[in-house]
C-alpha cells in the first residue's frame, strides 16, 4: 500500500509530470522532500514549534489563553503553535522546513538552521540565561577543581559552550577536562552516582542538583551575562513575504510577558500556570526567572540586540561552534556563514548570510505601533 | 504453467534481489536532487558527494580533536560492548536455559520468575539501570543482558522441554546419569538452537546498545548518531545507520556459519 503523499497544490503544478510519477513510489523519502525549506509564496496558515524552558514557556500560555488566536485573527491569519518534548527535534523539524518559527537559543540557531542553509531571523529576542546554566562540582570549591575530571553534559549545546567559557576564565581549555555526553533528563540521576563529580547543566536540573549533598556550583552563565540568549527565529523568507506574521509574533510575545511580568493576580496566575505546564509550581517557576533575565519590555531587548555586545557574543559563539566542526565540515574559518546584526553589519561572510538579528519587529512593539 | 511453479533463472534471481536495493537508492537520489535543488545546504537528503566525503571524513582522516579514526573507534567501542552483553546472556542462557529444561525442581523454582522477567521492558529500566550501576560500560552491557538473556533462556529450556520424552527414557535405560543425559543427549541438540535464537537477538541487542549509548557515553556508534542528530548531519547518520545494518548482517551470517561448521548435525534438520 502506497501511503498518500500531501503535495502542496502550488508546487505541484511546477513539477514535471515524470517527477511527479517517480515521487509519487518514493512514499516516505518524498513526504520528506515535499516538506520543502524557503517555500516561498504569501499564505495565510502558520506554523510555530516551542520546547519547555522557562523563557519560553510564554507560548504555550499564550496559545492556550487564546493570546495567539488574538493576534492571529487581528492580522488575519492562523498560527498553530505546538509544544515539543524534545528540543533538538524542534529545531531540525524546523529545518527540515515543516515549521516557519521555532524557540532557540543564539548559538542552535547558528549551528542547526544557518548551517544547513536555511536563513533564519530572529523575530524576538526573549531573555537570556543569568544563571539557569551552570557549572556543579561533587567534592570542589572552586573552578580549577576541574581539571582532569570526567565532565558530564549534553556535548555540543550551550552546556559545552559555558564550559569551554568557564575553563577560558581560569586559563584552562578543554584538553584539561574529558566530555562525556549524557543526556539531559539523566543529569539528576547521574550526579548521583559516583563516577560523575562533575557536570554542566540547565534549569530545572540545576536547582535540583545543587540540593543534593556534596555539590557546588562554581560557575553559572551569570558570569557570562547575555551570552546564551533565547530566541523565537522564523525563516526569513516566509518572514519577508509575511511581515504580519512577524507582527502578530510580537504581538502575542509582548502581550504574554507583560501579564507574566506583573505583580499582579493575574501575574501570579499566569506564572502559577506556566509552572505546573513545565512541571514545577509558581515557586519553582520564579526560582528559575530570578535566574533569567527576560526583556519584559520590547524597549530593553531592542537596547539589548542593537549594542556592539551582540558582536562580541556572536563572535565567541561561532569560534566555539568552528572549533567543533559544527559550522560544517568543510568550513575554512568561522567566517564561513554570514551573521547580520540589526543596522545591517555582517559578521563573517557578506555572500552567505544565515542568521540575522533583527529589530524590526521589536521596535514595531516599542512604538506601540502592531 | 501456474506461477506458484514459475522460478527466475539465476541471473534474473540476482536483479530481482537486487530491485529492491536499487528503487531505495533511486527514490534518495530524486528526493535529495529535489531538496539540494531548493537549498543547495539541505542537511536532510545531502547527495552521494557529500556522503562520499564525509565516510571518508569519518573512517579514514584522524579526527583533528582526538587524532582516532571515528568510526573505527566508535565501532570498536559498540562492538565490545555488544559481545559482551551477548557473550554474558548466552552463557546464562546455555546455564539457566538447561537446568530450567531438564530438572522439573528447577523449572518450578526459575522458570515463572524468568517468564516474568522477560515481559520487563528494559528500556524502562535504564535510568534505575544508570543510578545503580554508573553511567560507565557496565550498565549498558546490563542493558543488552536484561534485554536479551530472558529471551535465550525461554527459548533455550523450551527448546530443551520440546524434545522426544523417548529419548530420555532410552538414555535413562542405557543407566545414563542426569548428568550425562544432560551433557550427551540434551546440549548437543539445544546449542544450535541457542546460537540460532541469538542470531534472531542480534536486532534487539543494537536496540538496547544504541538505546544506552544515546544517553551517556564518550564513544559508539549510537554515541555518534545521537550527537550529531543535534546538527541534523544526516549526512553521518545515513552512513553509520548502513554501516550497523552491515555489521548486523555479517554477525548474523557468522553466527549462523559456526553453528554449521560446529554443529553439522544441526542441518539435518532444516533448522535454519
Amino acid at each position: 500500500m502506497v501511503p498518500t503523499i500531501p503535495f502542496n497544490a502550488e508546487r505541484d503544478t511546477r513539477m514535471s509530470i515524470c517527477r511527479r510519477t517517480a515521487l509519487a513510489t518514493l512514499t516516505a523519502l518524498a513526504v520528506l522532500a515535499v516538506a520543502d525549506p524557503g517555500l516561498a509564496e504569501p499564505k495565510k496558515d502558520f506554523k510555530v514549534a516551542w520546547s519547555i524552558y522557562v523563557g519560553w514557556m510564554p507560548w504555550g500560555y499564550a496559545a492556550d489563553t487564546g493570546i495567539v488566536k488574538k493576534w492571529a485573527d487581528k492580522y488575519g491569519i492562523t498560527i498553530e503553535v505546538t509544544q515539543f518534548n524534545d528540543y533538538v527535534e524542534s529545531i531540525n523539524q524546523y529545518t527540515a522546513g515543516a515549521y516557519d518559527a521555532v524557540t532557540v537559543t543564539n548559538m542552535d540557531a547558528l549551528s542547526i538552521p544557518s548551517a544547513g542553509g536555511v536563513d533564519t531571523t530572529a523575530v524576538i529576542v526573549g531573555d537570556f540565561s543569568a544563571g539557569n546554566d551552570a557549572v556543579i562540582l561533587k567534592d570542589g570549591a572552586t573552578l580549577t577543581d576541574i581539571k582532569g575530571r570526567d565532565v558530564n553534559l549534553v556535548e555540543f549545546s550551550v552546556s559545552h559552550y559555558l564550559l569551554a567559557r568557564a575553563l577560558e576564565s581560569v586559563g584552562m581549555s578543554e584538553q584539561d577536562v574529558k566530555v562525556v555526553n549524557t543526556a539531559d533528563p539523566d543529569m539528576v540521576g547521574a550526579f548521583q552516582t559516583p563516577d560523575v563529580t562533575a557536570m554542566v547543566t540547565w534549569n530545572p536540573m540545576v536547582s535540583e542538583i545543587v540540593k543534593l549533598p556534596g555539590a557546588t556550583k562554581v560557575f553559572d552563565s551569570s558570569q557570562i551575562p547575555g551570552e546564551i540568549i533565547d530566541l523565537m527565529v522564523a525563516n526569513t523568507q516566509v518572514l519577508a513575504d509575511n511581515p504580519d506574521f512577524g507582527k502578530a509574533l510580537a504581538g502575542i510575545w509582548y502581550d504574554t510577558v507583560t501579564v507574566m511580568a506583573s505583580d499582579t493576580p493575574e501575574g501570579a496566575a499566569a506564572r502559577a500556570a506556566m509552572g505546573a505546564s513545565s512541571g514545577t509550581d509558581q515557586a519553582g517557576f520564579e526560582d528559575q526567572l530570578a535566574a533569567t533575565k527576560l526583556f519584559a519590555k520590547p524597549a530593553d531587548a531592542v537596547a539589548f540586540v542593537t549594542s556592539p555586545d551582540l558582536e562580541k557574543t556572536m563572535d565567541h559563539v561561532r569560534g566555539f561552534l568552528f572549533d567543533k566542526g559544527l559550522l560544517g565540515s568543510g568550513a575554512p574559518s568561522a567566517d564561513v556563514i554570514g551573521i547580520e546584526l540589526p543596522g545591517g553589519k555582517v559578521l563573517g561572510d557578506n555572500g552567505n548570510v544565515k542568521l540575522r538579528f533583527s529589530d524590526t519587529y521589536m521596535k514595531m512593539a516599542a512604538d506601540g505601533a502592531l | 504453467m501456474r506461477w506458484i511453479n514459475r522460478r527466475p533463472s539465476r541471473g534474473a534471481t540476482l536483479a530481482l534481489q537486487c530491485l529492491p536495493f536499487a528503487l531505495l537508492i533511486i527514490a534518495y537520489l530524486i528526493g535529495s536532487a529535489i531538496r539540494l535543488e531548493a537549498n543547495p545546504n539541505d542537511k536532510l537528503l545531502p547527495s552521494l558527494a557529500t556522503l562520499a566525503d564525509t565516510v571518508n571524513r569519518m573512517a579514514f582522516q584522524p579526527d583533528p580533536r582526538t587524532g582516532d579514526y571515528l568510526l573505527w573507534s566508535d565501532t570498536a567501542a559498540s562492538l565490545w560492548r555488544l559481545f559482551a552483553g551477548l557473550g554474558i546472556s548466552t552463557v546464562l542462557a546455555l546455564v539457566v536455559g538447561l537446568l530450567i529444561g531438564l530438572l522439573p525442581l528447577m523449572r518450578a523454582t526459575l522458570a515463572p520468575f524468568v517468564a516474568f522477567v522477560s515481559m520487563v521492558p528494559p528500556l524502562a529500566l535504564l535510568p534505575i539501570l544508570f543510578i545503580v550501576m554508573g553511567l560507565g560500560e557496565a550498565s549498558k552491557i546490563a542493558l543488552i543482558v536484561i534485554g536479551v538473556a530472558p529471551i535465550l533462556i525461554r527459548d533455550l529450556s523450551l527448546s530443551a522441554l520440546a524434545l522426544p520424552r523417548e529419548q530420555i527414557v532410552k538414555a535413562e535405560t542405557l543407566s545414563a546419569s542426569t548428568w550425562l543425559i544432560g551433557l550427551r543427549v540434551v546440549l548437543p541438540q539445544v546449542l544450535p538452537r541457542l546460537l540460532t535464537s541469538l542470531r534472531l537477538q542480534l536486532g534487539p541487542a543494537f536496540l538496547f546498545l544504541i538505546a544506552a549509548e544515546a544517553i551517556s557515553a564518550e564513544s559508539g556508534l549510537g554515541y555518534r548518531i545521537f550527537l550529531v542528530r543535534r546538527y541534523l548531519s544526516m549526512d553521518v547518520i545515513f552512513p553509520y545507520v548502513a554501516w550497523i545494518t552491515l555489521l548486523a548482517v555479517v554477525g548474523d551470517r557468522l553466527i549462523d556459519l559456526l553453528r554449521r561448521r560446529a554443529f553439522p548435525w544441526s542441518e539435518l534438520e532444516g533448522a535454519r
